[in-house]
């Protein structure tokens, strides 16, 4: 392992108190980030993945949420240990790290012109003056490929499609040279060819200005074609974690196995039939001590109820996973 | 068409007027379908495919006669019903239903599960008593996978999965022939997407169902259907079965819709052509000039802009719009 | 922040199933000042009720050598003018208070509503042709149009109810159409025309029941309205008539007798004053307790 990482998330635990259950978000995760890389976080909704990233950020609210235990080190620095409304952590976000949502419409201000929320960032963040603030907002918004900048620039967010949208809230959150990007969902409410164009650009994004990259997202598809790496997530632990050739030839872990398994191919051969998981996600308010995939598990064994959830073992080179059955046996 | 077509769709077009003013002057129109032509065999799956937007969700409320056609003939068993009246389209809603992409909002929160599922045979009066209403019932609930001692529940005390399960099995009820399947999975987690289609395919074979399979979701339309038609702007761009659909797509626009979608294999992604499509699907209400697609696309020759293509048949299974083909 | 909404996804696993109605009850009487709401107002039904019980003295009868008496113990709020009790008069008056409330607010709640569920449910023509009534009816002052019917047609009771029914109207109206309009929106309503159902069935059994909560509300809010503005009229003298006892026309005889004997007008004024208190908590406990984001959670 290399010395430091870019950011190194170390048991990160965070809880929602909601009537009168608490409820685990997040269980205890550990992941790390280095230059250059992209990461991708798989998971269904509720596992666990966007809690972990607006934890790491200091973005849940707090009450109802609490970040439990855990550190954030980001370029040496833990992110936790910073006020959650202070000066400091909003210097990162946005600065160094930036963000790119699901929903750009909602993150963007509806009634001020996307140049002008461009403009604001860049002379908030990097003290740039107003005049060569526009210059570079040009240039962004130009970079993304959106045609007419110059004019584009003093429309409104309603004024651009959702797949435009999303262009803006990159060229937003790669304004001020960030050396990390987190993409929530980025693409989820876009068309598959917009979706493409996405990508794409975030793709380029990581050449050209050499950060990192983290796509929190569902699809398993899109983290094959673009992440090196791979955590995926159930009921707010990472239950496997590798390079993609590990996670997508050898999936050791059975909730790996099965998304895998349940997801249409658009390579399969007719009659290829879908092996579904069984069952629902656990309620995380109401958690058993054993492995919470239990329930749902094609591999289980009566033994599994009797132990806690498998801490993550080492299968080889960068490959974990957190369960004890023996994949080669087979 | 043989005797075997169960419906046939013949230059379907549907226009929404952009009204302005008092007296709603109609200022332009959206035209959300343009010119649309298919026809689905008994026992078949036809996959619509397209991105939001491009009239696909239409063609399927056209048949369900939820709009009134502006042109064309909706074709169903051998009548033309694009012109019925309202009272004579009510009987015929036996026969072709509609699974909704959204579990949420397709459920009435104030109803029990059982009074959802049960209103068809109500509303068509499908039972003698309430005996055989009880019985039917359970008999929906068993076929969709959830437990008849369900049916007093209301539809918040389900998950996302059962609640699509309840729309389907209300699908069913009145023992409908064709059933329009509008994204039925899309609003569905990955794990359980699984399950709905499985159910959805085993319902296919026990009923001898009819379905048209709208979605975006290429895998998935691919994985359920026979034959796939993609949908581009309002117009059918290609039409093949779902094998000819991967290996020999030949519009340019089904082959970049091909590429942009990622499989869940890194090796073959690392070998696969990626087609990045510029900029973004024009407005229907102000479509371009000759192929809708020219602007966009790579093939594009100076006639594409002049002339609109036709669906032109080149195999025995395949029919194209493109000129460049 | 869709990650962090809890999940009941497996119905069986809940503990134990509470259905709707005993939630919105928990709900609703989970606060101390809704309780005390409903419970004025449940004390009122029984004052209406029980009114020849509970009042001490037949609120009619005269007996001028015991007038204007400050409060005692033969009289616990004193007597008026014409020596007639107040206190009885208080409790007889709840029964025309909550008369006009009820019936006032029960009839403009259902007209209203059938007019704004036809409006918005048909739309197009029909809609614009209900919608323009009800905005010309919404353009009269409710005081001006109860004064021109009891110039026209004199006070009294019935016309009191009459015009505060004509004017509740329109808000009525317009909140069920607001409703409808987004009801109609949601897929379960193109589910029934998808299974056959007629326009009607799909009217009652889909649109109005889910277009209800917020109606509920108003009505309560309403019916603190009309008691309010029955009381107004009956002040101005164009309501209730002498000699029947309306809280009222009790303030405007009390009036007269402010600095001597203050008590004959505010008595029956702190008694409008709990009604329309109580009517406004117990709407707003029951915004409280039917917000559909409540639905669900346990």
């Amino acid at each position: 392992m290399a010395a430091s990482h870019l950011l190194e998330v170390k048991n990160l635990t965070t809880e929602f108190r909601i009537g009168g259950s608490v409820i685990r978000a997040v269980d205890g995760i550990s992941y790390y980030i280095d230059d250059g890389e992209i990461v991708g976080l798989v998971g269904e909704s509720g596992c666990g993945k966007s809690a972990s990233q607006l934890s790491v950020l200091q973005l849940i609210p707090m009450p109802p949420g609490n970040i439990v235990s855990g550190e954030a080190i980001f370029q040496g620095i833990d992110l936790l240990d910073f006020d959650p409304d202070g000066e400091q952590i909003r210097a990162v976000r946005g600065g160094k790290i930036g963000l790119i949502f699901q929903e750009p419409m909602t993150s963007l201000n509806p009634v001020l012109t996307i140049g002008r929320q461009i403009i604001e960032t860049l002379v908030l963040h990097l003290h740039m003056d107003r005049q060569s603030a526009r210059k570079r907002a040009v240039e962004l918004i130009d970079l993304m490929g959106i045609p007419d900048a110059k004019q584009r620039i003093d429309n409104y967010p309603h004024q651009f499609s959702g797949g435009m949208r999303q262009r803006i809230m990159i060229a937003m959150a790669v304004s001020c040279n960030p050396n990390l990007l987190i993409a929530d969902e980025p693409t989820t409410a876009l068309d598959v060819t917009t979706q493409a164009q996405i990508l794409e650009i975030l793709r380029n994004m990581v050449k050209a200005f050499n950060t990192s990259l983290l796509i929190v997202t569902h699809n398993l598809g899109v983290v094959a074609r673009y992440a090196q790496r791979i955590y995926v997530m159930y009921a707010g632990r990472i239950v496997e974690s590798g390079t993609v050739k590990d996670i997508f030839d050898n999936p050791c872990h059975p909730y790996t196995l099965g998304l895998l398994k349940s997801v249409p191919r658009l390579d399969e051969p007719k009659g290829r039939k879908l092996v579904p998981i069984v069952g629902l996600p656990p309620n995380l308010g109401n958690m058993p001590g054993y492995c919470a995939f239990w329930p749902r598990c094609s591999k289980r064994s009566p033994a599994c109820k009797k132990k806690p959830w498998p801490e993550l073992r080492l299968i080889s080179g960068q490959h974990y996973t957190a369960c004890d059955y023996d994949f080669d046996k087979k | 068409m043989s005797d075997n077509t169960l419906l046939e769709v013949k230059n379907l077009k549907m226009y929404f007027p952009v009204t302005k003013g008092l007296l709603r002057k109609t200022v332009a129109n959206v035209q959300a379908v343009d010119d649309v032509t298919f026809s689905i065999s008994k026992g078949e799956t036809l996959g619509l495919v397209g991105e939001s937007g491009c009239g696909k969700t239409t063609v399927g409320r056209c048949i369900l006669r939820l709009y009134r056609p502006t042109a064309g003939r909706v074709i169903f068993e051998g009548q033309d019903i694009s012109l019925w009246p309202k009272d004579k389209i009510r009987p015929l809603r036996r026969k072709i239903q509609l699974i909704f992409q959204d579990p949420y909002s397709s459920l009435n929160p104030r109803q029990s599960a059982g009074d959802i599922v049960g209103e068809p045979l109500t509303v068509h009066k499908l039972v003698k008593n309430n005996r055989e209403y009880r019985e039917r019932l359970g008999e929906l609930f068993r076929m969709v996978g959830l437990d008849p001692g369900m049916q007093d529940r209301v539809p918040h005390e389900f998950s996302g999965g059962q609640r699509q399960r309840i729309g389907i099995a209300r699908a069913l009820a009145s023992n409908p022939s064709f059933i329009v399947c509008d994204e039925p999975v899309s609003a569905l987690d990955v794990s359980i997407q699984a399950q709905v289609i499985n159910l959805l395919q085993e319902l296919q074979e026990e009923l001898k169902l009819t379905y048209l399979f709208v979605a975006h979701d290429l895998s998935v339309v691919r994985h359920i259907s026979d034959r796939v038609a993609v949908m581009y702007l309002g117009r059918i761009v290609e039409i093949t079965d779902w094998e000819t659909l991967y290996e020999n797509p030949l519009h340019p626009y089904t082959k970049a819709l091909l590429s942009a979608v990622p499989i869940p294999d890194p090796s073959l992604e690392e070998k696969r052509e990626q087609i990045i499509l510029r900029g973004d699907v024009p407005s229907p209400m102000n479509p371009p000039h000759g192929c809708y697609f020219h602007p966009r696309c790579r093939l594009a020759t100076p006639e594409c802009s002049r002339v609109k293509p036709p669906l032109r048949q080149i195999a025995d299974n395949h029919a194209v719009a493109c000129i460049r083909v | 922040m869709t990650d962090v909404t809890i999940q009941i996804d497996n119905p069986m696993e809940i503990p134990f199933r509470r259905n709707g109605f005993i939630r919105f009850l928990n709900v609703f009487l989970g606060r101390k000042v809704v309780v005390f709401g409903a419970a004025i107002i449940l004390a009122l039904i029984v004052a209406a009720i029980f009114a020849p019980i509970i009042s001490p003295y037949d609120p009619y009868s005269q007996n001028l050598s015991e007038s204007l008496q400050p409060p005692s113990r033969a009289h616990l709020l004193g007597t008026d003018r014409f020596g007639r009790d107040v206190l009885s008069r208080i409790i007889y008056g709840t029964r025309v208070s909550l008369l006009v409330g009820i019936v006032s607010v029960g009839s403009a709640a259902f007209i209203g509503m059938t007019l704004g569920l036809i409006a918005g449910y048909f739309g197009r023509f029909i809609n614009t042709l209900i919608m323009r009534f009800i905005d010309a009816l919404m353009a009269i002052p409710p005081i001006m149009l109860a004064l021109a019917i009891a110039s026209a047609l004199g006070g009294g009771l019935w016309n009191v109810i009459i015009s505060l029914g004509i004017s509740l109207i329109p808000t009525q109206a317009r909140l069920m159409h607001g409703q409808v309009l987004t009801v109609k929106q949601a897929d379960y309503i193109t589910a029934g025309e998808v299974i056959g159902a007629s326009d009607w069935r799909i009217m009652i059994k889909h649109v109005f029941p889910n277009c209800l909560p917020p109606l509920i509300v108003l009505i309560t809010l309403n019916l603190g309205v009309a008691i309010l503005a029955e009381s107004a009229l009956s002040f101005l003298g164009v309501g209730i008539r002498p000699p029947g006892a309306a809280w009222g026309s009790m303030v405007n005889d009390g009036y007269q007798y402010l600095l001597s004997n203050p008590i004959l007008s505010f008595a029956p004024g702190f008694a409008i004053m709990l009604v329309v208190l109580a009517f406004n908590i117990v709407g707003d406990g029951l915004r409280d307790a039917l917000d559909p984001r409540l639905r669900g959670t346990i």
